[in-house]
């Protein structure tokens, strides 16, 4: 568990969205992700989860920034290397049905990564799709049907099946259960960590579900306007939180448990999200924070340790410690 | 308290190609002033169209509702309402806010301009009075810079200010009734206990009725003041959201209530998933729908439907498990799972 197998230092992509006019989707971000663990990237929509997620697997070209997988830097990778770390880096998609391919079966869409990177008999191909569905909980019968005939639950589980067969080592999970229902979604959340303890993955987990992302990762991230605003153990998380947006994140999560006191303790965050385009001077949230002094309209604050791996983003986490 | 809507005996279906899907199967409540009614339950399991029935904006010629189906409101039948009537009834007495906001508005109107369609048509006013209106509502449901707003088309503005939008047209009329269908599935966290939150202070200062469609427990844990759990186009179990989140009786709810993570829970502890899927909604069904994913099925319950059985007075469960013949089980709704 001590080996970091992705470390991303200054990660930046900005999208070209008018002449001279840049989008910062992910803005200086830095994180590493230790073996065998899950961390949880959580956010608003637009706040640049997912180009982060995207950006590390090279799905998009990074603007400044370095991506070092397993300690080698995937920006300088070709040829082979690179066909090697698209098969042990893999991603599981937000939307199950838009993400397979409707005039494939089951069985093709499963086995295209096999194609790809292992030269394999049929009768090997047979067997290793079987198994992988089998492992993510459907009967090889689904083989033979189409993206169609399948409800939303198991299309994700293809859409799992898929990313695993390479057997990789990091998957980025983009919303992978935001699509499906309730019920569902537990079944889901189930496999992806009976998943991890067999196989001994890593997840990059990208959600915007607060109580599912506590519950399935080691560590998260939060994210806001593309930059990284914490960073702890879910535990510290949740029962220390250090920045302020992270607390009105947190006490917006309706838990569904009703309480007497109903509303009454949470924070209300007052207005939007800014754009993106035209980003606040100083500290990102200070347009919005309750706690903003001069200072956070000036510069902004630096990501640094406040305690033992528990990362901060703001001028006044002291007062919170 | 006032009753002003009441649905009975709803059934509605669809006619397609693989045969007759049977939606809506004999949904039954009533509605009264000021109250937050929610009706939850899993994708496919009848609630959008129970709401979409009450607006009566089903197209006629694909669902079929059923003779004997009845939506009283007011003391009228809503399902023998004609045109003329029935464009007195939407909007002006009954507003419905559509699950998403990004494709229920119209792109090619302004904002303005579609809060004051109704005012126009409902209330007899002329464009300048409908104006001062639509930006009286826009203030209302807290829009910065609500002058402004009013010439913005949709695509100028963010999914929380849209759905802002979408309540204000719904509310513009003041209607006795909103039906909210899943209001902040779209949203995000923050934005959404800003929606909810206005929701529920515009309840109290209009004395509206609500009927809050959405599968987040969370939401309703929170929002609503009684439940209707429902199940493959059936009302499985009803009541107020203390009886129905502190004494669930339904296998059903528990499974619900279950499946959902706990902020207090353990970190990577197993949840408990419900296994299998809803049945096919074209069977007929004669017996209970819950029966085949059920731990607790019992013979009976796989051949006759069960009668919704009363609790207390606002509490009413169909399952077999009441029965006094049947074996007491222990509710187990928060079981920790190993």
């Amino acid at each position: 568990m001590s080996e970091n197998i992705l470390e991303v230092k200054n990660l930046s992509k900005s999208f070209q969205v008018g002449k001279n006019l840049y989008l910062k989707a992910v803005d200086d971000v830095s994180f590493t992700i230790k073996k065998g663990e899950t961390l949880g990237l959580v956010g608003e929509s637009g706040c640049g989860k997912t180009t982060c997620g995207r950006t590390v697997l090279k799905l998009y070209e990074p603007t400044a920034g370095e991506i070092k997988f397993n300690g080698v830097n995937i920006e300088k990778l070709k040829g082979k290397n690179m066909l090697n770390f698209k098969k042990n880096a893999q991603m599981i998609f937000q939307d199950p049905t838009s993400s397979l391919n409707p005039r494939m079966t089951i069985f093709e869409i499963i086995a295209e990564g096999l194609n790809v990177h292992f030269n394999l008999s049929k009768e090997e191909k047979n067997k290793m799709v079987k198994e992988i569905l089998f492992q993510v909980g459907l009967s090889d019968s689904f083989g033979n049907r189409f993206a169609h005939e399948l409800s939303g639950g198991q299309k994700q589980r293809v859409g799992i099946a898929r990313s695993l067969i390479v057997n990789p080592e990091l998957i980025v999970c983009d919303e992978p259960i935001s699509a499906l229902d309730v019920s569902i979604q537990a079944q889901i959340v189930n496999l992806l960590i009976k998943l991890q303890k067999e196989k001994n993955l890593t997840y990059l987990f990208i959600s915007h579900d607060l109580s599912m992302v506590k519950h399935i990762s080691d560590r998260i991230g939060v994210m806001y306007l593309g930059s990284i605003f914490e960073l702890a153990t879910s535990e510290e998380l949740f029962n220390n939180t250090l920045n302020p947006y992270t607390k009105a994140l947190l006490s917006a999560i309706p838990d569904a448990e009703p309480n007497a006191d109903k509303n009454n303790d949470r924070i209300k965050i007052k207005g939007e999200v800014p754009s993106p385009i035209n980003q606040p001077k100083g500290c990102k949230f200070s347009t919005r924070c309750e706690y903003a002094t001069e200072e956070c309209h000036k510069s902004r604050p630096e990501l640094v340790e406040a305690k033992p791996g528990h990362f901060v983003a703001c001028h006044n986490y002291k007062q919170f410690l | 308290m006032e009753k002003i809507l009441s649905v009975e005996n709803l059934r509605v279906s669809f006619n397609t190609y693989a045969g007759e899907v049977r939606a809506v199967r004999g949904v039954d409540f009533n509605l009264h002033a000021g109250e937050t009614l929610a009706f939850v339950g899993e994708s496919g399991c009848g609630k959008t169209v129970t709401a979409k029935a009450i607006m009566r904006l089903l197209k006629e010629d694909i669902a079929d509702i059923k003779k004997d189906s009845k939506i009283i409101y007011k003391g009228k039948d809503v399902l023998k309402m004609s045109k003329k009537e029935l464009q007195a009834y939407r909007g002006d007495e009954v507003g419905m806010i559509f699950q998403d906001p990004m494709s229920s508005l119209n792109p090619t109107m302004t904002c303005g301009n579609q809060i004051m369609e109704s005012l126009i048509l409902h209330r007899d006013l002329d464009k300048k009075e409908a104006r001062q209106e639509a930006l009286k509502m826009l203030k209302l449901v807290k829009i910065p810079d609500a002058e402004k707003r009013l010439d913005s088309y949709p695509h100028e503005l963010s999914g929380g200010m849209r759905q802002r939008i979408m309540i204000a047209i719904a509310l513009a009329c003041n209607p006795s009734v909103l039906i909210a269908d899943e209001p902040t599935t779209a949203l995000d966290v923050t934005i959404q206990a800003q929606i909810m939150d206005l929701l529920n202070e515009l309840k109290h200062e209009l004395n509206m009725a609500i009927i809050l469609v959405t599968h987040d427990l969370g939401v309703v844990a929170n929002f609503a003041d009684k439940i209707q759990v429902m199940y493959a186009g059936q009302v499985i179990e009803r009541g107020t959201i203390d009886e129905i989140f502190s004494a669930p009786k339904h296998p059903y709810t528990w499974a619900l209530l279950k499946s959902v993570p706990k902020l207090s829970n353990e970190n990577k502890q197993e949840l408990y998933a419900l296994e299998g899927t809803p049945p096919d909604l074209i069977l007929p069904l004669k017996h209970c729908p819950f029966a085949k994913r059920c731990k607790y099925g019992m013979k009976i319950c796989h051949e006759i439907m069960p009668d919704a059985t009363n609790m207390t007075g606002s509490h009413e469960v169909s399952c077999w498990l009441m029965h006094p013949d049947a074996p007491k089980i222990e509710a187990d709704f928060h079981e920790e799972v190993k």
